[in-house]
């Protein structure tokens, strides 16, 4: 049972009469956000560890804003553990540290100087897994990063972010009339893109996503590349995936990583143009992988 | 490498698992039959225990006895517990006070910050959980009653300390149930790592954090040992004031019991049924308000 009482939940009913008058269905509400286009990130010889173990090694890597770069690789390459140093929860983890330098903006995120909360803030992240928060409902879900953050829960107009962040998730129309049920009886498919809403709702310039479909069904599959394809006009997106097929849909950019050998740290083998990397692959290793030789 | 290897086995080898298939038919119904039995002696006895101190108590529980403080000598008849009542409600509520809050705090820093310091409290947890309570109330004795003499208070300390270390364990246990994904959701959103915990693990712990801490309330309710030397008993008049001695059900349901008097005795069990009917409500309302608290109660 929802309790009335609490601030916040008894807006989204008032907020569900509006649409109405508000702009057609499917167009996502237009970003009056502070980041026109996302952000530029320039990875660096970047290696990282988990306590003596070297997990990646010298991965070089420039994302590109307003366009979607795929990470592909066998399991165990780093992927993930790339993606988790860009914004900082590599070092959540006891004994994992990260060396070479990650520049955003100017700044490089791996110095000490930077803040992982502030970091966060700015480069939104997607598990594999969806993980709603399972004590809040599909509207505290989407305003948890903005209620507990810095902002606060002053921030003004929390309604407008989070219908904006649904619609930009696609998720507006399947919950509009539920915003106070739970967010975890949603399908998966949906509770991945509700983490998804929950993501962009902080207004982040980055969207990183660790294999976002690995968890889904082919549909929902489907829905989550086709609001990937949307996004890429306002964000700079990273995604991993180890299904070559969906690296081919959605991205711009591949990057390859494997492990050369086993137990050594994984390594980006080679980088490109999606299509120039699935036609003609320079690396014998990306050649081999995409051929389905190994992976 | 070729198909040959798919061709069936031999005859003899096909006998054999029929042979394996009835032996395990046999051994699973004997399993079957001992677990079941094992089950309906434990249900059996604790039906046997509860419905005994029903049967036993309800023949004197009744207005009387819950409006009525114990009669001057223990032999006459009438009377009741009411100051008993009232005490263990209140030492058992400053207690809960004095125990919950380090109690979750602790498990907190069990769980959420780890690391050498953390472990070391995790096992002294476990250490005090096995405490005898005696030696919990000869503590507080030793510290506290011999400077500040006996009170309510003092009996409070005492069941606080021994429902510690239970409530450490109980949160603990279910701070680590809260999946790890759901700390990194937060944390990836940018909310800082007390923020998180404040906010989406204890919320997502709670109906367990709930029903532990009544695990422990319900253990300090029946604790007699450690008021023996602390809270002391009351038996006089009704006593409100938690800085003066105070009686409590489980120490008038020991003192009525040891009588040889069939009227004490008669009330000793009114009183025991009592504290199990207030151990009842109390998990029944804990239950309520855990599952209340949970977004569409799922
Ligand atoms: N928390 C961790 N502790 C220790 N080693 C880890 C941890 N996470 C990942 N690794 C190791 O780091 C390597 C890269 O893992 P990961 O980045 O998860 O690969 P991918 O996402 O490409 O499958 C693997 O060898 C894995 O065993
Ligand atoms: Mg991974």
């Amino acid at each position: 049972m929802p309790t009335p009482t609490e601030p916040g939940t008894s807006r989204p009913r008032a907020m569900a009469s509006l649409p109405a008058m508000r702009q057609p269905a499917h167009r996502p509400a237009p970003a009056a956000t502070v980041n026109a286009g996302g952000a530029r990130l320039d990875i660096a010889n970047l290696s990282a560890y988990y306590g003596a173990r070297k997990a990646v090694q010298d991965v070089n890597l420039v994302v590109e804003p307003k366009q979607v770069t795929a990470m592909i690789g066998p399991s165990g390459c780093g992927k993930s553990t790339v993606l988790r140093c860009v914004n900082g929860m590599h070092q959540t983890i006891p004994g994992a540290r990260a060396e070479g330098a990650i520049d955003l903006d100017g700044v490089n995120v791996l110095s000490d100087q930077v803040d992982p909360v502030r970091l966060r803030r700015r480069i939104g992240m997607v598990f594999q897994r969806p993980n709603p928060f399972p004590t809040m409902s599909i509207y505290d879900n989407v305003a948890a990063g903005l209620r507990l953050g810095h902002r606060g829960r002053r921030t003004p107009d929390l309604d407008a972010i989070v219908e904006r962040a649904l619609r930009q998730a696609n998720l507006w129309h399947e919950v509009r009339d539920r915003l106070k049920a739970p967010g975890a009886g949603l399908s998966g498919g949906q509770q991945q893109r509700l983490c998804i809403a929950r993501a962009l709702a902080v207004q982040p310039e980055v969207l990183l996503m660790d294999e976002p479909c690995s968890a889904l069904d082919p549909i929902s599959t489907l829905a989550i590349e086709d609001l990937i394809f949307t996004l890429r006009e306002q964000y700079t997106i990273v995604i991993v995936t180890h299904n070559m097929q969906q690296a081919a849909r959605v991205s711009d950019v591949t990057a390859f990583l494997t492990v050369p050998a086993v137990g050594e740290p994984g390594r980006l083998v080679e980088v490109g143009p999606t299509s120039r990397l699935f036609s003609s692959p320079t690396q014998k290793a990306t050649e081999d992988y995409i051929t389905g030789k190994v992976g | 490498m070729t198909t040959d290897t798919l061709t069936p086995a031999p005859a003899p080898e096909v006998s054999a698992p029929v042979r394996h298939l009835q032996r395990r038919k046999g051994t699973n119904l004997a399993m079957t039959i001992v677990l079941s039995l094992a089950a309906a002696l434990t249900v059996g006895v604790l039906l046997w225990v509860l419905g005994y101190v029903a049967a036993e108590g309800l023949k004197y529980l009744g207005p009387e006895f819950l409006t009525n403080t114990p009669p001057g000598n223990p032999a006459d008849l009438g009377g009741g517990f009411l100051n008993g009542i009232i005490g263990s409600l209140e030492v058992v509520g400053i207690a809960t006070a004095l125990s919950v809050p380090p109690g979750i705090a602790a498990a907190v820093f069990i769980v959420e910050y780890g690391g050498r310091i953390a472990s070391t409290v995790s096992f002294l947890t476990d250490v005090l959980v096995g405490l005898p309570t005696i030696v919990t109330g000869a503590f507080v004795y030793a510290v506290w009653v011999i400077r500040f003499g006996f009170s309510g208070i003092a009996g409070a300390i005492a069941l606080a300390l021994v429902m510690l270390p239970l409530v450490i364990r109980a949160a603990a246990e279910m701070l680590r149930l809260v999946p790890h994904e759901l700390r990194e959701a937060s944390l990836a959103l940018g909310v800082t790592r007390a923020r998180t915990i404040v906010s989406v693990v204890l919320p997502t712990a709670r109906s367990g954090i709930i029903t532990g801490v009544m695990l422990a309330v319900a253990r300090a309710m029946g604790e007699t040992a450690p008021l023996l030397l602390t809270a002391l008993g009351n038996d006089l008049f009704i006593e409100a004031d938690p800085t003066h001695r105070m009686s409590t059900l489980s120490l008038q349901i020991f003192g009525n019991a040891i009588t040889g008097f069939k009227a004490a005795q008669a009330r000793a069990w009114a009183g025991a049924l009592t504290l199990i009917a207030i151990v009842l409500l109390f998990t029944i309302a804990a239950r309520l308000i855990g599952r209340t608290s949970r977004v569409g109660g799922r």
